[in-house]
């Protein structure tokens, strides 16, 4: 399957097939992930890690990968001390990181800017993230722990619960499950429940995912719970935000009838939806999840600028 | 003899079957101003067999850009547009739709890219047609209130 040169922007410009490649390399490369094994398969390349918003787990597992495959990366971590502040485009930072590095990785405040990334760089773009848009290596990343952990997609029962209304990886980790034809259940208070063009997209592709407010009530027969956090900030109210909050807080007695290979997932940082009484429960599958966004991240810089193992 | 509400026009242009409401957005997509030194009749409301009711704008003197014509398509996709030259119809067409709208709207999104002072056209992929829907290629929002944001 041929990546190479191509850019990761949306979940969209993959198919299933491509997703599914990344997820077979991503399983190949766990032992070089984690150091087992050595390659210096990318000696010699660059990666241009552009981040002008903060991010500690992308940033940090794209420039392990990068060094796991035993190439090096350039970055611009603090914008602050970059041209941008004396004003100039991004279009302009893009064309000269190009002359730099042979990939880029960059996570942007504004929803398109990946997009516009990709058309003046002649290198591969992959998208970290810009605004409240597209994170498609965090969907890869959730699709292959989910895999990972509950032994397939295909009729699982995988609830996504929080905030599913502003999460930006709750839409396209829905739209990627629906593609996987995962059986979906969405908990949320109504006012935070998924957005009805992410559901009717869904069931143009024959998903009818299940809504739900009340958590305790999904919990028993899921395969995968993947929490997303629950802002403060949409609440006018702290009292209301506290009641809803509370309500969706994952802990050891909400799991006490949960099946027992159950896999809890969060895209991390998490505030308080999850107890530190889960951390060492089989069922906490989060900081795997993390380490996960290194192989993953590893199959895609392999894929976009070809090599061999 | 049949009694014209607007007399014919010597050279010029012809906006027909504007879909009814529309008139004075697509007026302001060809620029009509103040300062513009030819006539301009608008009839607002007018019976159509083919469309119950409908708008109709004749501008003396002046013919629209392939650019104008775009625009006109996403608020009135039924237009049909007739340039004329010494009182004939030299050419008749109805406005097409293009796949992709460039450079013609701005984006709805307040945080998308295209709004930040980037050298870059907004381009927006037509998803449907009737009823116009465009999504942004770049931030990926569909677009609500096209007519307020052509550029």
């Amino acid at each position: 399957m041929n990546f190479k040169g191509t850019d990761v922007v949306s979940i969209r410009d993959l198919s299933r097939k491509q997703i599914e490649h990344v997820m077979d390399l991503a399983e190949e490369l766990v032992p070089y992930a984690s150091g087992e094994k050595r390659t210096r398969v990318m000696d010699g390349k660059i990666l241009a890690n552009l981040f002008f918003e903060p991010s500690t787990r992308t940033r940090l597992s794209f420039e392990s990968a990068m060094v796991r495959l035993g190439g090096r990366f350039i970055e611009i971590a603090q914008p602050q001390n970059s041209s941008i502040v004396k004003g100039e485009t991004l279009a302009d930072t893009i064309r000269m990181v190009d002359g730099y590095s042979d990939a880029i990785v960059l996570r942007h405040p504004h929803e398109g800017a990946a997009r516009l990334a990709a058309k003046y760089s002649s290198k591969p773009v992959i998208n970290a993230g810009d605004g409240a848009g597209q994170h498609p290596t965090q969907t890869i990343l959730d699709l292959f722990t989910i895999r990972q952990q509950a032994g397939g997609i295909a009729g699982k029962k995988i609830v996504l619960v929080g905030d599913l209304k502003y999460g930006r990886t709750a839409h396209s980790l829905a739209e990627a499950l629906g593609m996987f034809g995962a059986d979906l259940t969405f908990v949320a208070p109504p006012v935070l429940q998924m957005p009805k063009d992410t559901i009717s997209q869904l069931e143009k592709s024959g998903i009818s995912p299940h809504l739900s407010s009340d958590l305790a009530e999904e919990v028993s027969d899921a395969d995968v719970l993947y929490i997303t956090r629950i802002q403060r900030e949409r609440f006018p109210d702290p009292a209301e935000y506290n009641k809803v909050a509370g309500s969706y807080r994952v802990d050891r007695s909400l799991l006490r009838d949960a099946k027992k290979n159950l896999a809890i997932l969060h895209p991390l940082p998490r505030v308080d939806e999850i107890s530190p009484e889960v951390d060492n429960t089989e069922n906490a599958k989060y900081f795997q999840q993390a380490f996960n966004g290194v192989p993953v991240r590893m199959a895609l810089i392999l894929l976009l600028l070809g090599g061999d193992l | 003899m049949k009694e014209f509400r607007v007399t014919p026009i010597r050279n010029g242009t012809v906006i027909d079957h504007i879909d009814c409401g529309q008139a004075l957005k697509v007026l302001r997509i060809i620029g009509i101003n103040d300062s513009v030194q030819y006539t301009v009749s608008v009839l607002l409301h007018v019976p159509s067999k083919k469309d119950g009711w409908k708008d109709i704008i004749k501008v003396e003197d002046r013919e629209l850009d392939a650019k104008e014509v775009d625009k006109i398509s996403l608020i009135a996709p039924h237009a049909t547009i007739n340039i004329i030259r010494d009182f004939n119809v030299a050419e008749k067409f109805t406005v097409k739709m293009p796949e992709v709208a460039k450079g013609i709207v701005k984006c709805g999104n307040p945080n998308c890219i295209t709004n930040m002072n980037e050298p870059v056209e907004t381009e927006f992929v037509i998803e449907s047609k009737d009823p116009t829907v465009l999504r942004c290629l770049y931030c990926d929002r569909i677009q609500e209130n096209v007519a307020d944001r052509l550029v």
